[in-house]
C-alpha cells in the first residue's frame, strides 16, 4: 500500500525510452503521411462549412493540398524530434495533435479538387457515436459492479429487432419501450447467469450474444419475410432545437436529431450523476472494487448487481431500437455490426467514465461517419479498407491505451456470500 | 450496554467452527479473545457481526434476545468490526469510505458531501484518530487506514468494536499508537473484543481473556495474574517452549553478496535501489520491515523471478544475475516463498507431486519421457517424516493439511535437498504456535550446520529471535543494519524511516 517514489535516475531513464520510442513513431508517422499523400496532388481541397439555405452561413474553407500535406508532415515529424530531443511532459498532447494532422492531411488528400460537406460528416459522426455511446453506458454499468457484459451485441440486437417488430405493431414510441424492456429482459438473464448460478461472465455474455443472434435470424426468416408488413416501422423524427438548431457547424452537430441523440446525451449525464454523485451509486462502486467491504456494511451485493445489470441491459436495449427506430426502420440480419463489443472498447478507451466513454465513442464514430462520406468522394481507396475503418481504430485504441487503464478491482468475480 | 453470546454453534459441513461458546462483554472493558489460526474466532465474530448466522445459541443485548440476519442488523444494534484484511475500498477517498452505506443524503440521492466531511471531522477529532478526510484510502498507510476502519464503525455509532488481529501489519509505533487508541475507547464507554494469537498483547491491554481452541471455549484467564507461557498452553492444548535457543557459532565466509543492486517493481513508481548485503555461512541475516517495503521484490530478484535493472549477485564469489529460477535452485539455493497457497504449493495437487514440483526432472524421479512415481512417492514419505508433516497419506491434495503442515512440507521440499543458502520468507506466517516452535528449530539447526540464512519476516519478534543480524528495509533501501540484541524500539523506528 506504502508509495514510494523511484530513484529520479530510474525515472529519467525510463522517461527516455518511452520519449525515444514515441518521438521516432511520430516522424514515422511523418514519413508515412508524407508518402501516402505528398504526391501526384493537385488543386485545393473544399469544405463545407455550413449549407446555403443556413440562416447563418459561413464560408466554404479552402486549403491548397499541396502545400498543406507538406507543412503538416513537416510539423509531425517536428514533433517527433522534439520528443526525442526534450521529452515534455506533455506528450499526450502533441500526440494528439499529430494524429489530427494526420487525419486532416488524408482528408485534404482526399478532397483534393473536389469539395466535400465537413459539417455533413461532424454531423453524422454525433448519430454514429450514438450506438456506440449507449453499448459504453450499458457496458459501464455493468462493469462497475463487476459484471462483464460481453452480451452487449446480442442485446442491442435484440433492441433492434424488437423496436422493428413491434414498432410495426404497435407504433414507434411503444415499440421503443418494448425493445428498451426486452434489453432488460436479457440483462436479467445475465444476471441470473452471472451473479446467482456464477456462471463464468465472458461465456455467458457470448451465449447471450449467439442466443439473439439465432433467435433474430429465424424470426426474421420465417415471421418478417413472410410479412414485410411487420418490418417496415415509423421512425423518430428528427427535432430541431429553435435557435440553437440554427447555429452554424454546431446546430447541425448537435441540434438537429432525433430524440435517440439527446436521450443519449442524457443518459450519460445521468449516468455520470448516478455513479459519481448519488448513493446508490457509491454502492454500487464499492460492490464493483471490494464487494465484501460492501457487504460488511450492510449492503446487498447480489441485489446492486441484479439492479445494475438490468439496467444496463435496458441501455442496451435502448442502443439496439436506434438501428430501426432511430436510423433505417427496419430490421436486417446482424445489423448491429458489433457496435457492441466497439462500445466496450469506447468503455475502457474512456476508462469507466461515462463521459470519457461518449468522447471514445465520438471517435469511433468519427471513424464510421468517415468512411461512409469518403465513400461519395470516389477516392483510390477500395471501399472495403475504408469500411474497416473503425475496427481498426478500436484495435489501436485497444492496444495502445487500455494497458494502462484501471478496470474495477472485482471485475469477472463471482461473489460468493457465505453464511 | 451488555453483549452476551450464549451456547453458540456453527459449522460449515462437517467442521465445527465453534462448538456451544459461551461470551460477555460490557461497556468500558477490553475483553481479549485468544487463540491460534483455526481456532474459531473469526468464525465466532462473523456471527456477531451478522455475517453468518449461528446454527443454534442466542446473542443477547442488554439482556434482550437479537437476531442478525445481515451485517446490517449488526450495525443497528451497534456492533462493528474492524476485520484482518481491511474492509476499504481503496479508490474511494477516506469519507466515502467512512460513510459508504450510510450515506447522508440531500435530494434525489445525492451525497452531501460537505456532511460527510464534517461527520469524519467531528470524529477524528473526538476520538483523536488524526486523518484527512480527502485523501484516498489506497495513498495511506497502514496504520492510518485502521483508523479509517474504527471512524467508520464509530460512525455507525458502535458500541462494541471488535478489532480482529488489529496489530498484525503494523509497525512497533503503529501498534503503541493503537494501543492508545484502545484506551481512549474504553474511556469512553465501548465494549472492545480485541483478537490476537499475540500473547503479550492481550496481557498488555485486556482486562479478561478467553481462550478458544478449536471451536471450543478452553478458559478464562486473568491477564494481571497469567503468563505467557500459561496463556500459550491453554491456546495450544500442551506446554510450549516459547524461547528459541540459539547457540553463539562464528560465521563462516561469504556466501552471498549483492552489489548495488536495483529492481524495479510492479508499479513503475517503486522499486529497490542499492541494495548491498553480505550473508555468511553459519549466519541468519534477518530482513526486517513493513510489508511493501521491498523485501518482496529483493527476494524475487535473488531467487531468479524478478528481472534485475542494475548491479550484482555473487554466490561463493561466483556472478550470478537473472539466471533461471531452476539454475538458481540447483545451485543449492532453495526458496520458502512467502505466500505458501499462491507460491509454495500447488493446492490441488497431490503432496507427491508437491514434493518433486522443482525436482520433477532430475534423474531419481524422471527418464525423460516419464515420471518415476515410485520413487516420488517415498520421496514425499521421507519429507514427511523427516519434516513432521502429518497427513493420513502422500496422496491427498494439499489444501486438505492444514496451514502448519503446508508450511512445513514447502520447508521438507527445499531443505531435504543439497543446500547451501535458505531464503525463508513468512516462513510461520498463518501458522500454529507448536509448528512455529518446530520451524524455527529447523532453521537454527540448518544454520548451525552451516546454511546460510536469509530471513524475511514481518514478525519483529521472530527477526530478534532468530537472527544473528538484522536489517532494516524502508521504501526500497536498506535504512540500518543491527545486531541481534539491539532495542526492539530502535528496530521499529527504523521500520518506520527513523534512523539516527
Amino acid at each position: 500500500m506504502r508509495k514510494f517514489a523511484l530513484s529520479k535516475q530510474t525515472m529519467n531513464i525510463a522517461r527516455t525510452q518511452s520519449s525515444l520510442i514515441s518521438g521516432s513513431f511520430l516522424i514515422l508517422l511523418a514519413i508515412l503521411v508524407f508518402m501516402l499523400f505528398g504526391f501526384g496532388v493537385e488543386g485545393e481541397a473544399t469544405f463545407r462549412l455550413s449549407r446555403p439555405s443556413d440562416p447563418y452561413a459561413l464560408p466554404n474553407l479552402v486549403l491548397p493540398a499541396e502545400s498543406f500535406i507538406g507543412i503538416a508532415s513537416l510539423t509531425i515529424a517536428f514533433f517527433g524530434a522534439r520528443l526525442i530531443v526534450k521529452a515534455p511532459k506533455e506528450y499526450s498532447v502533441i500526440f494528439a495533435i499529430s494524429f489530427f494532422l494526420a487525419i486532416a492531411t488524408f482528408l485534404v488528400w482526399a478532397t483534393a479538387g473536389k469539395s466535400f460537406s465537413l459539417t455533413g460528416m461532424l454531423q453524422a459522426t454525433v448519430v454514429r457515436a450514438v450506438p456506440i455511446a449507449l453499448a459504453a453506458m450499458a457496458g459501464i454499468m455493468c462493469e462497475r459492479v463487476a459484471v462483464i457484459n460481453i452480451g452487449i451485441e446480442g442485446m442491442m440486437l435484440a433492441g433492434a429487432f424488437a423496436g422493428a417488430f413491434f414498432g410495426s405493431i404497435f407504433g414507434s414510441v411503444l415499440g421503443l419501450l418494448i425493445a428498451i424492456a426486452v434489453g432488460g429482459i436479457f440483462g436479467l438473464m445475465l444476471a441470473l447467469l452471472v451473479v446467482t448460478f456464477r456462471v463464468d461472465q465472458i461465456i455467458a455474455g457470448v451465449a447471450i450474444n449467439i442466443l439473439v443472434l439465432g433467435l433474430t435470424s429465424f424470426f426474421t426468416s420465417h415471421l418478417l419475410k413472410k410479412n414485410p408488413h411487420l418490418n417496415d416501422t415509423a421512425v423518430f423524427k428528427s427535432i430541431q432545437i429553435p435557435i440553437l438548431a440554427d447555429l452554424p457547424i454546431i446546430g447541425p452537430m448537435l441540434f438537429r436529431h432525433n430524440i435517440f441523440v439527446y436521450l443519449a446525451i442524457l443518459i450519460v449525464f445521468s449516468t455520470t450523476f448516478y455513479l459519481f454523485k448519488t448513493a446508490y451509486g457509491l454502492r454500487a462502486r464499492a460492490v464493483g472494487e471490494h464487494p465484501k467491504a460492501a457487504e460488511t456494511l450492510g449492503i446487498s451485493v447480489i441485489k446492486t448487481r441484479f439492479i445494475n445489470v438490468i439496467i444496463g441491459g435496458m441501455i442496451a436495449g435502448f442502443g439496439g431500437a436506434w438501428f430501426t427506430l432511430g436510423s433505417v426502420g427496419r430490421f436486417d440480419e446482424g445489423m448491429t455490426g458489433g457496435r457492441g463489443f466497439i462500445g466496450l472498447a469506447a468503455m475502457i478507451f474512456g476508462r469507466w467514465h461515462p463521459v470519457g466513454a461518449l468522447l471514445a465513442a465520438l471517435v469511433f464514430g468519427f471513424a464510421d461517419s468517415l468512411q461512409q462520406k469518403l465513400a461519395i468522394l470516389r477516392t483510390p481507396i477500395p471501399s472495403e479498407f475504408l469500411a474497416m475503418a473503425p475496427y481498426i481504430v478500436t484495435i489501436i485504441v485497444v492496444a495502445g491505451i487500455v494497458g494502462s487503464a484501471r478496470p474495477p478491482q472485482a471485475i469477472g468475480k463471482a461473489y460468493i456470500k457465505e453464511n | 450496554m451488555k453483549i452476551e453470546l450464549k451456547e453458540i454453534s456453527k459449522s460449515f459441513g462437517p467442521v465445527a467452527a465453534n462448538t456451544k461458546i459461551n461470551l460477555s462483554v460490557s461497556s468500558g472493558e477490553v475483553l481479549g479473545l485468544l487463540g491460534e489460526n483455526g481456532a474459531g474466532k473469526t468464525t465466532l465474530m462473523n456471527i456477531l457481526t451478522g455475517l453468518y448466522q449461528p446454527d443454534s445459541g442466542q446473542i443477547l443485548i442488554r439482556d434482550q434476545e437479537r437476531k442478525f440476519y445481515n451485517p446490517r442488523d449488526a450495525i443497528k444494534n451497534g456492533i462493528g468490526m474492524v476485520h484482518q484484511h481491511f474492509m476499504l475500498v481503496p479508490v474511494f477517498s477516506v469519507s466515502e469510505n467512512v460513510i459508504l452505506g450510510n450515506e447522508p443524503i440531500t435530494n434525489v440521492n445525492r451525497i452531501n458531501k460537505k456532511e460527510a466531511r464534517e461527520e469524519v471531522l467531528k470524529i477524528s477529532s473526538k476520538y483523536n484518530l488524526d486523518v484527512d478526510p480527502d485523501e484516498l484510502v489506497e495513498r495511506l498507510p497502514v496504520g492510518v487506514q485502521q483508523r479509517v476502519e474504527i471512524i467508520k464503525i464509530l460512525f455507525r455509532e458502535a458500541e462494541l468494536l471488535i478489532f480482529d488481529e488489529p496489530t498484525a501489519v503494523l509497525t512497533p509505533q503503529e501498534v503503541l499508537d493503537f494501543f492508545r487508541i484502545v484506551s481512549n475507547l474504553k474511556k469512553s464507554g465501548k465494549a472492545i473484543i480485541f483478537i490476537t494469537h499475540k500473547l503479550h498483547e492481550v496481557i498488555q491491554i485486556c482486562d479478561r481473556i478467553n481462550v478458544l481452541r478449536r471451536g471450543e471455549m478452553v478458559g478464562e484467564a486473568n491477564p494481571k495474574k497469567t503468563s505467557n507461557s500459561e496463556l500459550a498452553e491453554l491456546m495450544v492444548g500442551r506446554s510450549v517452549n516459547l524461547k528459541t535457543k540459539r547457540p553463539k557459532i562464528n560465521r563462516g565466509k561469504v556466501l552471498l553478496e549483492t552489489k548495488n543492486l536495483q529492481v524495479m517493481s510492479n508499479k513503475k513508481e517503486m522499486g529497490l535501489s542499492n541494495i548491498n548485503l553480505k550473508l555468511h555461512e553459519n549466519e541468519i541475516l534477518g530482513i526486517a520491515g513493513v510489508q511493501g517495503n521491498g523485501q518482496t521484490e529483493f527476494i524475487e530478484a535473488l531467487t531468479g523471478l524478478r528481472k534485475i535493472s542494475s548491479g550484482e549477485i555473487s554466490y561463493f564469489d561466483k556472478r550470478y544475475t537473472n539466471l533461471s529460477p531452476r539454475k538458481i535452485h540447483k545451485m543449492g539455493i532453495k526458496h520458502i516463498p512467502e505466500d505458501r497457497q499462491k507460491q509454495g504449493l500447488i493446492n490441488e495437487f497431490s503432496i507427491i507431486e508437491n514434493v518433486v514440483l522443482n525436482t520433477y526432472y532430475e534423474d531419481a524421479f524422471s527418464n525423460n519421457i516419464s515420471l518415476n512415481w515410485n520413487s516420488a512417492k517415498s520421496e514425499a514419505a521421507r519429507v514427511m517424516k523427516q519434516f513432521d508433516v502429518r497427513a493420513s497419506s502422500e496422496t491427498i491434495p494439499a489444501n486438505n493439511l492444514s496451514g502448519g503442515n503446508q508450511q512445513k512440507l514447502v520447508i521438507g521440499r527445499e531443505m531435504s535437498r543439497k543446500i547451501n543458502l535458505l531464503i525463508a520468507s513468512q516462513p510461520t506466517r498463518g501458522v500454529d504456535v507448536g509448528s512455529i516452535e518446530y520451524i524455527h528449530s529447523q532453521i537454527i539447526s540448518a544454520r548451525n550446520a552451516g546454511i546460510g540464512i536469509l530471513l524475511n519476516s514481518t514478525e519483529l519478534e521472530e527477526i530478534i529471535a532468530l537472527s544473528d543480524r538484522i536489517i532494516v528495509f524502508f521504501e526500497g533501501k536498506i535504512v540500518a543494519e543491527l545486531s541481534s540484541n539491539t532495542d526492539p524500539q530502535i528496530i521499529g523506528m527504523a521500520m518506520a524511516g527513523v534512523v539516527n
